[in-house]
């Protein structure tokens, strides 16, 4: 069963973000341009420096039947959300072993976050100091491990391949979509449901983001708050949710009849060795990362259509990215549509790989680069590097085989880039 | 004032409603908490803390294990209430 470089394709995409409770309506917004971002009007943001977020379009206790979410972080509440959504749209009905067309042992789960179950902790810690010691809620320690939401999936589906939950900050999503394509080509599974998940909308997290100078102080204008490449950028804002992918191999794909989105090309993985925070400003551990991808697949950089960047609003990573891909890709960087989908969704951090992995895979599968909003002026080093799309969505070719790549980046100066392209 | 042995299964049956989700008609003496009430080891923690502090009663870890059903458990109240 074993093999070293099987084809791997995408086949079932789910979602819960700011902008909906599903692929569908994310995408939707997305297309159109709707920011997520909204004013904080919790008691708690009055005090902060921070009083904006994009907070999930549809509360997961609305999804999540009340016994099952209470013993659930909020960052696995979303991942199962997401990870329902993708499996039943990958055409499996059951879990694997109880009528599912997948043998248990060759499905694995990767699910990961940034930060794991920082509410739960915190939360179970203010239990503690105000109502002491008996109060404590036994499922506090599932619920807070940052393999909660990647082992809650597992059972969801009867993942027994393995599951995993590779934590690298804002790249974690991505990384967990990387590792499973790898499962796969490798020959560990033929099925692997992966993404990101994350929900650290929390006075802690704002407080400790906001006096890293990380984030957006924009309080007045929430929507307009995230602009990245625009001169005025001054910060991410924070967004909660997850994304879901199911990945496949194509021959296990083909054999159920199981419609494709995407092929999953393959991933580029590289750090900075640079800084704990700052970004290398030259964007060489991110070019390190994209020649690693063209190094490790058979991506041909002319049919590279779309980037759906990481791009956060921040005054120095966006525009290291974009010279990061002018460095490596040279002219064929001219026809690549750069989409910078945070401007509406708000940073998921762990979360972001996967939402915008739905968001690369639907681009390639309706052909079409959602805008980046916001840009009033765009920063002449964005426009130099880059042809960003901006203000609407732009059509991709209709068409040839396509391919987009989508970009993350972590404090720790990890990078991850995932390659997808048409089949 | 100390509760009656109705009142003991009516506050077990919201207090496993909320836990567990069964409806609060289903919680009867007789039911058992794992087998018929989807009250795993876990969740026994949670019914335990929150019957001791509705009821005003201590219950040792130890003692949690003899509460199979929730006629045990109404007996244990009734018995050790302050």
């Amino acid at each position: 069963m074993s093999s070293t470089n099987r084809t791997v394709v995408v086949t079932g995409i789910g979602a819960t973000t700011p902008l909906g409770g599903d692929a569908a309506s994310t995408w939707e917004g997305l297309v159109a341009g709707r920011s997520g971002v909204k004013a904080l009007e919790q008691e708690w943001a009055a005090e902060q420096a921070v009083r904006i977020a994009a907070p999930v379009a549809v509360e997961p206790t609305e999804v999540i039947p009340r016994p099952q979410a209470r013993r659930l972080d909020r960052s696995a509440q979303f991942a199962l959300i997401a990870a329902k959504e993708a499996w039943a749209d990958a055409g499996y009905t059951d879990k694997a072993g109880e009528g599912a067309d997948v043998d248990p042992n060759r499905l694995g789960a990767v699910i990961a976050s940034g930060i794991g179950g920082v509410t739960t902790l915190l939360d179970q810690y203010d239990v503690l100091k105000e109502k002491g010691v008996r109060r404590v809620s036994p499922h506090t320690v599932p619920m807070l491990m940052p393999n909660g939401p990647s082992a809650n999936v597992g059972l969801l589906v009867g993942a027994r391949a393995g599951v995993h939950t590779p934590v690298s900050a804002c790249a974690s999503g991505a990384e967990a979509i990387g590792y499973g394509i790898e499962m796969i080509r490798t020959g560990r599974a033929d099925v692997v449901i992966a993404g990101g998940t994350e929900a650290a909308i929390h006075p802690l997290p704002i407080a400790a983001f906001g006096n890293m100078m990380a984030m957006s102080k924009n309080n007045d204008d929430p929507q307009g708050a995230s602009r990245p490449y625009d001169m005025a950028r001054d910060g991410f804002v924070l967004g909660e949710g997850a994304g879901v992918i199911v990945l496949e191999s194509a021959e296990h794909a083909a054999r159920r009849g199981a419609r494709v989105y995407a092929e999953a090309v393959g991933q580029g993985i590289s750090a900075d060795g640079h800084d704990i925070v700052q970004p290398e400003p030259e964007g060489l551990g991110i070019s390190h990362a994209l020649q690693n991808l063209l190094d490790n697949t058979d991506l041909n950089p002319a049919e590279i259509v779309h980037v759906n960047a990481h791009a956060t609003s921040t005054p120095a990573g966006d525009v290291a990215e974009l010279k990061a891909l002018r460095k490596v890709f040279g002219d064929d960087t001219d026809h690549f549509a750069v989409s910078g989908t945070k401007s509406m969704t708000g940073h998921l951090l762990g979360g972001a790989g996967g939402v915008e992995s739905v968001a690369t895979v639907l681009a390639l599968y309706h052909r079409v680069a959602p805008p980046t909003i916001n840009i009033d002026n765009i920063d002449p080093e964005a426009e130099a590097n880059a042809d960003v799309v901006r203000g609407e969505a732009r059509k991709l070719p209709v068409e040839g085989r396509i391919a987009a790549l989508n970009d993350s980046f972590g404090f720790g100066g990890h990078n991850v880039v995932l390659a997808f392209r048409t089949v | 004032m100390a509760a009656t042995q109705e009142e003991i299964v009516a506050g077990l049956a919201d207090i496993v409603n909320e836990i567990a989700g069964i409806p609060v008609e289903d919680v009867q003496l007789d039911k058992s908490f794992t087998d018929d009430l989807d009250v795993d080891s876990l969740s026994m923690v949670e019914v335990v803390v929150a019957a001791e502090e509705r009821f005003d009663v201590k219950i040792p870890d130890d003692d949690v294990k003899d509460l199979k059903t929730v006629g045990d458990a109404t007996n244990y109240i009734l018995k050790h209430q302050g």
